[in-house]
């Protein structure tokens, strides 16, 4: 739950609020490529450095696929690197996300959620996001720009931790959050400096002390790697909490791994992410008035998943209606997040009626009468076999 | 307003089975100067026609006569559905045959 | 709870999102929770654009576009139609760049007698401090004397903030002739 301050907040957009996190944690490079809608971060970024008020180098690629490859090369020598994209370039650094979190580079990356094509969709869904689903780097989700500034930040903590040594990504929603002005209260340097002191890759490129980075391996040995990262991202969730909890008694706010609102006398639950969980919350409360007695299970970490805290915020509870924004084509579950807690729901053998809903594609609007009736869908608790494509127009 | 129609009377993948539809999307209606162009002053050397963003300048198969008794087979006009009114044709006209008007006075 | 809903239209160009994101930015100066968005489409240099701002003290404040705002203001004469006032809230506030009075812009467009009316000749005085017709910062000082939302200097610092030099002060003058000559006329009360 955030915490209330007595700052000062001013306007950002979540893009700028990345940006100005960038700034304050004295990033070294910073390699991107633009894309709608995450542009103005690097945008914003680079006229920190031209103003002199960060000292970074700043690599124009040619593609993200050359961002992402700079960003990771950057911090295996023991630099803080930065890179920002969403939906097309997502997709084009692929290849690269698997190499970042194989060669457990520290690096950082927003990622504004876009669609992908085709057909062509510069708005605001999932879809680029879930695809890295198994890339093997840390995921967190913002619902606001204050969370987003406040992530990123703990991101950097996070990823250099001697213990961890992953990428990770902050996802938000393009658009409706990247371009959204909204109240975000800054730290000063000085301050976000000493929460996240750079900690250096410790086998890090020096020709005083060489290294070789980029090895093939054969059948005896890629197993074992990937199951020292298997242990890393699952080793992470500790320290993910950790830092949470340090970085709000340094600011004075903490958002925990999942967030459960209004949540303590509800029947049934909503889990959702980023935009449409800040827009719930603002709902909720004449969603209640009706009787309809839901909740809203926010899904901040994604992976490594809070399996724990999610048994413990649906222990008492009889249905969770899980709104995805992508698709998950030919699933059982046909939205990735539903795939997830079904998956929680066997192995715990949780007594969970699992409802799975898409909804939002392509920014498909949703409105309060619409969050109204998925939230009556849940408080009913009815079963619901196949996946509900809400809104999409038969 | 349009009527929305159910996914399963769309093209697949997005597919334009009819190209050249742009032609129904009148975009011009919000322009605030349309331009002017002097038949008698044109050289027909198609630098408005080229620089248009819009292709809004029309090349009609419509001789004209100068009142020096130059003869062309084409003459120009200008397509209001999608004139927007920049100014680029006037600008770029080299002999200045094309003048930009308020468009309740043209 | 205290949300107040605003919706802009203008055209491609003319400053519309940037109304919205200045009114948030002045709102959020002054201690209040706020949130500006366009709605997003193909950007197009003169096609129709809307902006949505959310003026609250609610910190939760929902994302989605507003379709039944308090305040509608139409930045551009073309805009002038029923269609871009539509879902305004009876008692809400329409505020237009016309040189009209709300009178006769009452009688010009057979509006309803269900909200409130602001016109103030945004054109002209961007005209004469801008030599532009970039109408969004006249059109700031309509929308503050008519709500009185916030401080006209709040809207003016950010103003200043935003476009440094002989811009800003040239746009801090278009808002208090705007705030000076906005024309309010309230809703009659029923007897």
């Amino acid at each position: 739950m955030a915490l209330e301050t007595v700052k000062k907040a001013i306007p950002l957009s979540t893009n700028h609020a990345i940006a100005n996190a960038v700034k304050d944690l004295d990033v070294d490079v910073i390699s991107a490529y633009p894309i709608t809608p995450q542009t103005t971060v690097v945008e914003k970024i680079s006229e920190f450095i031209a103003k002199g008020e960060l000292d970074a180098e700043y690599i124009h690629v040619e593609s993200e696929h050359s961002a992402l490859s700079a960003a990771i090369s950057a911090s295996l020598t023991g630099a803080r690197a930065f890179t920002a994209t969403a939906s097309q370039g997502f997709a084009l650094m692929h290849e690269m996300l698997h190499i970042a979190s194989g060669l457990r580079a520290p690096l950082v990356m927003s990622v504004a959620m876009r669609s992908l094509s085709a057909p062509i969709s510069i708005w605001n869904d999932q879809s680029d996001l879930f695809n890295a689903r198994d890339s093997g780097w840390i995921i967190l989700f913002a619902h606001t720009a204050q969370e987003a500034y406040d992530t990123i930040i703990q991101a950097y903590k996070i990823a250099e931790d001697q213990n961890v040594l992953l990428p990770v990504m902050v996802g938000y929603d393009g658009y409706v959050m990247s371009h959204t002005i909204e109240p975000v209260i800054t730290e000063s340097r000085e301050k976000v400096i000493k929460f996240a002191p750079k900690k250096q890759y410790p086998y890090k490129l020096d020709p005083d002390k060489p290294v070789s980075i980029g090895a093939i391996t054969p059948p005896e040995y890629y197993y074992e790697f990937k199951y020292q990262q298997v242990n890393a991202v699952n080793n992470s969730l500790p320290t993910i909490e950790k830092v949470d909890e340090e970085f709000g008694k340094t600011f004075g706010r903490s958002y925990g791994l999942m967030e459960c609102y209004m949540c303590e006398d509800a029947e049934a639950l909503i889990m959702t992410n980023a935009s449409y969980a800040s827009t719930l919350k603002a709902f909720l409360p004449d969603i209640r008035k009706e009787g309809i007695k839901v909740g809203l299970l926010r899904v901040r970490l994604y992976r490594p998943f809070p399996l724990q805290k999610f048994i413990e915020y649906t222990s008492d509870k009889k249905t969770i209606l899980v709104i995805d924004r992508a698709i998950s084509y030919g699933a059982p579950f046909q939205g990735p997040l539903a795939n997830e807690i079904s998956g929680a729901i066997v192995r715990e053998g949780l007594k969970l009626n699992l409802i799975s809903v898409v909804a939002g594609i392509g920014q498909r609007t949703v409105e309060y009468e619409d969050f109204l009736a998925l939230a009556r869908l849940a408080y009913e608790g009815k079963k619901h076999k196949e996946t509900i494509f809400y809104g999409v127009r038969e | 307003m349009e009527k929305l129609v159910s996914f399963k009377d769309m093209a697949p993948g997005g597919i334009v089975v009819n190209p050249g539809n742009s032609l129904e999307y009148k975009t011009g209606d919000w322009k605030v100067l349309i331009p002017v162009i002097n038949q008698e002053t044109c050289t027909r050397c198609r630098i408005c026609w080229y620089v248009c963003p819009d292709n809004a300048i029309l090349e009609l198969d419509k001789e004209y006569t100068t009142k020096k008794n130059r003869k062309y087979k084409v003459s120009y006009d200008v397509s209001s559905d999608f004139c927007k009114g920049c100014g680029m044709c006037a600008q770029e006209c080299p002999v200045k045959a094309i003048e930009m008007v308020p468009v309740e006075v043209a | 709870m205290n949300t107040l809903e605003i919706r802009w239209h203008g055209r491609g160009g003319q400053g519309a999102v940037t109304a919205g994101e200045v009114l948030a930015s002045a709102a959020i100066i002054e201690g209040k929770y706020a949130l500006a968005f366009p709605e997003f489409g193909a950007e197009r240099r003169g096609a129709p654009v809307r902006a949505y701002t959310r003026v609250t003290n609610n910190p939760n404040i929902p994302r989605t576009p507003i379709e039944k705002p308090d305040v509608v203001v139409i930045l551009d004469k073309s805009l002038l139609k029923h269609e871009y006032i539509e879902g305004l809230k009876p008692g809400g506030y329409f505020i237009a760049n016309t040189p009209l009075k709300p009178d006769e812009l009452i009688k010009k467009l057979n509006l309803p007698n269900s909200f409130n009316v602001s016109t103030v000749d945004a054109t002209s005085i961007a005209l004469k401090w801008l030599k532009a017709n970039i109408v969004n910062t006249a059109i700031l000082g309509a929308v503050i004397r008519t709500t009185n939302l916030l401080k006209i200097e709040t809207i003016i610092n950010v103003i200043k903030s935003r476009f440094p030099g002989k811009i800003g002060e040239a746009n801090a003058m278009a808002v208090q002739e705007a705030f000076e000559n906005t024309i309010v006329m309230k809703l009659q009360e029923a007897i």
